[in-house]
């Protein structure tokens, strides 16, 4: 009779559940996970060696490239780190913008977190449910920085302009009928802020709709509950932040206990899990969700009556207006040093880091009093999370390595920088 | 720097004395250096005391202070050919002496303490070997596993005690530390299909590093106190 033995399975880097470029080597015995070895790097740029080369304002838009779903996150990390080197005050309308758009931004997050982990583990309709909800949120960031992803809008200082008067329509075209075009721009005859408010009336109906898809759902429960489950203790050693530790029922949230912005001046609750299984970490995203759209309505409500200044007024760190820099002379010189040379930081270090919708995003900043930083070193929230892919997975089947994947709500490109 | 910080940094100094020596930081937050022969029984208290309970390591990074505070614009002229503006690159010859600049390798440690909400960072300078090495703390935080590799893959630096201390981030069979400053930015080697032996080749670099805008470094008066503007 032969000897059965353990076999080694490739699984990735190609691989649809794999999100992204992930190479896990398996070692199973039969269906059931022996060792895992995650590689990752496979999407290196080397994002911190290049902001070594670069002005300081000119890698925000690597940031962006960074976690490619949560974009306005990642900004915010490291404009907050450049802005404590400064020393600046930003206005508190950009700070309440700011906030606004980090809440956008962790809808925007967890619902393709939904929607993709979803799809990974049997649920093909949240997909499809999630991206409509997304593509409004798109708008929104199309409609302050020009650009559905890659905003590159938050700047040190506050952000790059102010919220825009209204949002932009369908044209009449020859592909859609009139009635359709009319349906499209119903929610778009106001404002821009009226159109995030009616997106937060809408949104709390549409996770219904989510949870009444998942939440009872009896393949779900059956591919989520006990799976991947971490002790509140495992998961402070493994450097869990953000959802995951909070899945695990430690009640950690840096917009809470650490906070930033105005987010010591909105009310929300941070929602915390019991058993630390998939299951959880699902259901506190999903409460996730609901808090945010809370946080954007208050954000809204704010922003309506107090208009202001968005970046600081001091033209050594912010340019200054196209028109003031066509007709004044110091204007002008800022304007030129601004974009030929950039600002100098003064020497010292920084640590700054914010609530990102995966958790902890920090960026630190080691400055020697250049016009570049020294070191930038970014701390991803997802690196931590797959160097726990082998504890996560030992003992289960094949198929939970995927559900371990999605529940750790991986993006390569913070993980692999 | 806020009273809770004060008071972490009181109990710190009496606990640790002058093995944990007290960086001035610019923006409020607690730094120290220290001795890598310490590193490990001070990070081991710094997690068990009652009175600090840093039950979390966020991060481990390196640091290569060889190139710190160089500007490349101190020259007096400029120059009116070429791409750069005047930018000369120094040439950097990597040194394969048997020692460095006992302060050029740091470690870097950001630790966060959850029960006390409060946050430390630890800076460990590897001294004149080479390869630099320094005690890791795995045992102490599981998750500088990865950091770990992630620190040696990108700057060489050895960490004594690591259970599986393999490249992670760069490619696999790759040469060379690419967050050392004395590797260029464009790398030494690329990447191409080579039709006549139909597979991919490495080669050297084709391409030519260039300065798009200089490192510069101003004497600004804000930041000097005794150059401060008498108005400000």
């Amino acid at each position: 009779m032969t000897e059965i033995q353990n076999y080694t399975l490739n699984f990735g880097p190609q691989h649809p559940a794999a999100h992204g470029v992930l190479r896990l080597v398996l070692e199973m015995d039969g269906e059931v996970i022996q060792n895992a070895d995650p590689h990752v790097g496979l999407l290196h740029r080397g994002t911190e060696k290049l902001a070594e080369s670069k002005p300081f304002n000119q890698s925000i838009g690597y940031m962006d490239r960074l976690d490619y779903v949560s974009m306005m996150c990642n900004e915010h990390g490291y404009v907050l780190a450049i802005e404590r080197l400064l020393g600046i005050e930003v206005p508190i309308r950009a700070q309440y913008i700011r906030v606004m758009f980090d809440e956008i931004t962790r809808i925007l997050n967890h619902l393709m977190w939904l929607g993709a982990h979803g799809l990974d583990i049997g649920a093909m309709t949240m997909f499809l449910y999630c991206f409509r909800e997304r593509e409004d949120l798109m708008d929104c960031y199309e409609a302050v920085s020009g650009t559905r992803m890659h905003a590159t809008y938050y700047r040190p200082g506050g952000v790059y302009r102010d919220l825009p008067d209204e949002i932009p329509r369908y044209e009449p075209n020859r592909w859609r009928s009139k009635k359709e075009i009319a349906r499209l721009n119903r929610n778009r005859t106001g404002s821009f802020l009226d159109f995030i408010e009616d997106f937060t009336v809408r949104f709390p109906g549409r996770v219904d709709e989510y949870e009444t898809l998942l939440t009872d759902n009896r393949i779900w429960k059956q591919r989520t509950v006990n799976i991947g489950v971490v002790s509140p203790e495992r998961a402070m050693q493994l450097g869990f932040t953000g959802p995951m530790l909070r899945g695990s029922g430690v009640e950690w949230d840096l917009r809470k206990k650490q906070p930033y912005e105005t987010y010591a001046d909105v009310d929300f609750d941070i929602p915390v899990g019991v058993n630390g299984d998939c299951y959880d970490r699902y259901l506190v995203r999903i409460e996730e969700m609901r808090q945010s759209n809370h946080i954007i309505k208050q954000c809204v409500d704010w922003l309506r009556e107090h208009p202001g200044p968005v970046i600081v007024d001091d033209h050594k760190y912010a340019p200054p207006s196209r028109e003031q820099m066509k007709g004044e002379m110091e204007s002008l010189i800022h304007h030129f040093k601004l974009f030929t040379e950039g600002y100098t930081v003064p020497a010292g270090e920084a640590y700054a880091a914010i609530e990102h919708p995966k958790g902890e995003f920090g960026a630190y900043i080691i400055s020697d009093g250049a016009n570049k930083p020294y070191r930038l070193k970014i701390r991803a929230p997802g690196f931590a999370h797959i160097s726990s892919m082998h504890e996560m997975v030992v003992g289960h089947m094949l198929a939970d390595v995927v559900a371990v994947i999605g529940t750790q709500d991986i993006v390569f490109g913070e993980i692999d920088r | 720097m806020k009273p809770r910080y004060e008071a972490l940094a009181q109990r710190i100094s009496a606990r640790f004395g002058d093995r944990l020596s007290a960086v001035d930081s610019t923006c409020g937050e607690l730094t120290y250096e220290l001795d890598k022969a310490d590193l490990l029984d001070v990070a081991l208290r710094l997690r068990d005391d009652e009175d600090f309970r840093f039950e979390m390591l966020v991060d481990v990074c390196g640091v290569d202070y060889l190139t710190y505070g160089k500007a490349e614009w101190q020259t007096e002229e400029a120059t009116s050919t070429g791409f750069s503006r005047g930018a000369v690159p120094e040439n950097i010859v990597p040194d394969d002496d048997a020692t460095f600049e006992p302060r050029r390798f740091a470690v870097v440690y950001h630790l966060l303490s959850i029960s006390g909400n409060y946050r430390l960072r630890l800076r460990v300078f590897t001294g004149p070997d080479n390869p630099p090495v320094v005690p890791s703390v795995v045992e102490i935080w599981s998750v500088a596993n990865w950091f770990e590799r992630e620190t040696f893959d990108l700057f060489g630096i050895l960490f004594d005690g690591h259970p599986d201390l393999r490249r992670i981030l760069t490619d696999y069979g790759f040469i060379g530390h690419p967050f050392r400053k004395d590797f260029p930015l464009v790398g030494n080697v690329e990447v191409r299909y080579d039709p006549e032996r139909s597979r991919v080749i490495y080669q050297p670099v084709s391409i030519e590093p260039r300065t798009l805008v200089p490192r510069v470094i101003r004497d600004d008066n804000r930041y000097s106190d005794d150059l401060k503007d008498e108005s400000a």
